[in-house]
């Protein structure tokens, strides 16, 4: 099928000719370009030497991050600079966009993301996401959520999944508000709701990683803030990372921030070094709001 | 010389507030000038369609509604048993075999008493359809007690009277109208008129029976069993697979040279005259494959590959509307590609392809064309059984009347019209109820 053909494309080295202790040197080199410490003790998630293209357009370049357990890393930068390639890499969203060419050295858990026996069903299970605008399925709150355990058989039986419906919406701080309605349609809910209802569809399969792309930019402030809430909760639970605008979401829910500048990781560090003592001048412009 | 000015000039080249406002006032004019023609532009052209199609339904209801009553006239048949069933056996092979004919000649001339020469008597024969002998004989079949017994029975009289006296009833002369009857036979109505024996009822035979060379025994459903059996064909064969095959392109298939070239082959055979297709089918499905001439299975055939084009494309369109949040929100909880078309984008697509599907089988039943090149322009009077009896179909059927000369003919083109235009509407119809039935909101 499609996303099993794609794989094909991507030049990464089978996993066991890469050992594992050579990857950090190797990694010094191709991250020269970037400031700061891009490795993080746990790492999930390992990228190094990541490039992007959409046809001709190399919006990806170079970039080698890593995500840590427990840890919440904010992406920064301007529009158009590469925050939601990169996102999208993490679980091979990109597969489905015909024009784009993924390269580089992707790791969940040590794993090779895209080698050529990577079961990618697998990985978005391991990997969840949560985009920009709610889409929530236009089918019962329920079902929203049941989908993803039904899909991938994690109940043995309607208890069970219930189970998992009700846990999944407790830990997204929806349960209370939508628990007389399960049955009503998701898309009935207001944003912000459908925003939590699309993070308890995402927790239910039980990810190791969250993947959220601005996930507050359709919603008000009190939803916004709800949000912010429910990301550092999950934080205990899982990595996550999250694309955002907002320098102050950035300092309030991140451990750790990378700037994105034109397709390259331009400074990663400590959230609070970032915003109170950045490295690069392009991130001091970015964060002082001289641009951007 | 502009690039020297200076930046007071241009601040003074700017327009002031009133000169602004006077501006836009006389734009708006212009606009809502514009917006107004535009809108009787619009209402005009509605209004041209809707006097067209009053004058369509028009002229055909008003051609066509006399054909849906028929003249009976009520005889005192004797059911003669020695006539019937010399032998008193009840055979009914006998039965079947008798000549009933006889019992309408003698009940005829039970009423007309003065009749004596041959040709006079032709003339009284003639009025009573030849289709009446059915009828009796059905009526016996059915139960042979009736046998010695005397009956009062409403049978249909032929043709040309049936029109003289539906002249009369409207008020006509009749004279023109029974250009075709005798002095004789007209005296003759006229005093069964006055005995109050002749009537127009419901023509129940038009709705019963198949073709006839008798237009007073020609009926539409043979035709409309035809065309039944052959949409049934169509929708079984041309759903399943243009909804299949745009799947496969729109999901599944990766760009590349020979999705190209489907793709506008299949654009391109939307657009194929459709007596081609019966070309196709005749060499393809009866020459080929051997399969029998004027079957409705064949003519399913035929329109499935006339429709697929229209309901690929239909279907196709129908999955592109599915917004790509819906397919991203799949893919990121790890449903398969398989998983998300049909848990997610088919179920959104489906009131699309369904009316795309249903349009595309109201076009099939339309069509005669394809359907003359496979033989089922054939007179056909029996009733088709199946799919692979042969038998004609509704605008085919409309095609032989309105060729036929016999006058009576006339009305019942015009009443096959109306038939055919209730189903589009109960088509038409469903497509609406099925949209509104299955489109969910998002
Ligand atoms: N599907 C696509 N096809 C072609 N180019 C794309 C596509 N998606 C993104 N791009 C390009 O890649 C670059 C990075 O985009 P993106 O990752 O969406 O930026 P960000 O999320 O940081 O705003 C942009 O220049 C954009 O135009
Ligand atoms: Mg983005």
């Amino acid at each position: 099928m499609l996303i099993m053909d794609k794989a094909q494309d991507v030049v990464a080295p089978p996993a066991d000719t890469v050992p594992a202790a050579a990857v950090p040197a190797d990694a010094q080199r191709l991250a020269s370009d970037t400031v700061g410490d891009v490795t993080a003790k746990d790492a999930v998630i390992c990228v190094r030497g990541g490039n992007v293209f959409y046809g001709d357009t190399h919006a990806l370049i170079n970039v080698s991050l890593d995500i840590g357990r427990n840890e919440v890393i904010a992406l920064i930068g301007p529009s158009g600079c590469g925050k939601s390639t990169f996102l999208r890499c993490l679980n091979r969203m990109n597969d489905t966009i015909e024009s784009a060419r993924v390269k580089g050295d992707f790791r969940l858990d040590g794993q090779d993301m895209y080698a050529r026996d990577t079961d990618v069903v697998m990985l978005r299970a391991r990997v969840g996401m949560v985009f920009q605008k709610p889409n929530p399925f236009p089918k019962s709150i329920y079902e929203n959520v049941a989908y993803g355990a039904r899909i991938h058989g994690l109940a043995a039986n309607r208890a069970e999944l219930d189970d998992i419906v009700y846990g999944s919406l407790e830990r997204a701080g929806l349960v209370d508000e939508v628990k007389d309605r399960l049955d009503d349609p998701g898309t009935g809910l207001s944003g912000g709701q459908q925003q939590r209802l699309c993070i308890a569809r995402t927790i239910a399969v039980n990810p190791e990683v969250i993947l959220m792309d601005e996930p507050c930019s359709a919603l008000d402030p009190i939803a916004t803030a709800r949000i912010e809430d429910l990301i550092d909760e999950l934080s205990e639970k899982y990595a996550i990372a999250i694309v955002t605008h907002s320098m102050q979401q950035a300092a309030r829910v991140s451990n750790r921030t990378a700037y994105f500048h034109l397709g390259r990781i331009i400074e990663v560090g400590p959230t609070d070094k970032i915003f109170t003592n950045p490295a690069h001048k392009l991130t001091e412009d970015y964060v002082t709001g001289r641009f951007g | 010389m502009r690039a020297n000015d200076g930046d007071d000039d241009r601040a003074r080249r700017q327009l002031s507030p009133e000169e602004t406002r006077r501006r836009v006032d006389a734009s708006l004019r212009r606009r809502y000038r514009s917006e107004q023609l535009f809108r009787l532009y619009g209402l005009g052209s509605v209004c041209l369609g809707v006097v067209f199609l009053l004058v369509l339904f028009g002229t055909i209801i008003g051609s066509g509604y006399s054909a849906f009553r028929q003249g009976f006239v009520r005889l005192d048949v004797h059911f003669d048993a020695d006539l019937i069933d010399p032998d008193g056996g009840r055979d009914l092979d006998v039965l079947s075999a008798a000549d009933y004919s006889l019992l309408v000649k003698a009940a005829l001339r039970e009423l007309v008493p003065e009749v004596a020469s041959r040709a006079e008597k032709r003339e009284l024969n003639g009025l009573v359809s030849s289709g009446a002998v059915f009828e009796l004989r059905d009526t016996v079949m059915a139960d042979a007690q009736i046998l010695g017994q005397t009956r009062s029975l409403w049978l249909p009289l032929s043709g040309d009277v049936d029109l003289w006296i539906k002249a009369r009833s409207a008020g006509k002369s009749g004279e023109d109208m029974g250009g075709k009857l005798s002095a004789n036979q007209r005296a003759w109505l006229e005093r069964l008129q006055a005995d109050d024996r002749i009537e127009l009822r419901f023509n129940r035979t038009f709705f019963t029976s198949g073709d006839s060379r008798e237009p007073e025994l020609a009926g539409i459903w043979g035709a409309t069993k035809g065309s039944f059996f052959m949409l049934l064909v169509t929708l079984l064969l041309s759903f399943p697979l243009g909804v299949a095959a745009a799947i496969y392109l729109e999901e599944f298939a990766r760009r590349s040279w020979w999705v190209d070239i489907v793709e506008v082959n299949i654009n391109n055979l939307a657009a194929v005259p459709s007596i081609v297709f019966g070309l196709l089918g005749l060499a393809v499905f009866i020459n080929f494959f051997g399969l029998p001439r004027s079957a409705p299975l064949v003519g399913g055939l035929v329109l499935t590959l006339m429709t697929l084009p229209v309901v690929i494309i239909a279907s196709r369109a129908a999955i592109k509307a599915v917004p790509p949040s819906v397919r991203e929100a799949a893919l990121g909880i790890g449903a398969s590609q398989m998983q998300m078309v049909f848990h997610h984008v088919l179920p959104l697509a489906l009131p699309g392809m369904l009316t795309g599907a249903i349009i595309g089988m109201a076009r099939a039943l339309g069509e005669s064309a394809p359907l003359l090149m496979i033989g089922m322009v054939a007179f056909i009077v029996d009733v088709p059984g199946g799919p692979m009896s042969p038998s004609t179909a509704l605008p085919v059927q409309i095609y032989l009347w309105a060729d036929s000369p016999e006058r009576a003919f006339v009305a019942r083109t015009s009443a096959a019209i109306m038939v055919l235009l209730a189903f589009l509407l109960v088509m038409n119809a469903s497509a609406v109820w099925l949209r509104s039935r299955f489109e969910r909101r998002w």
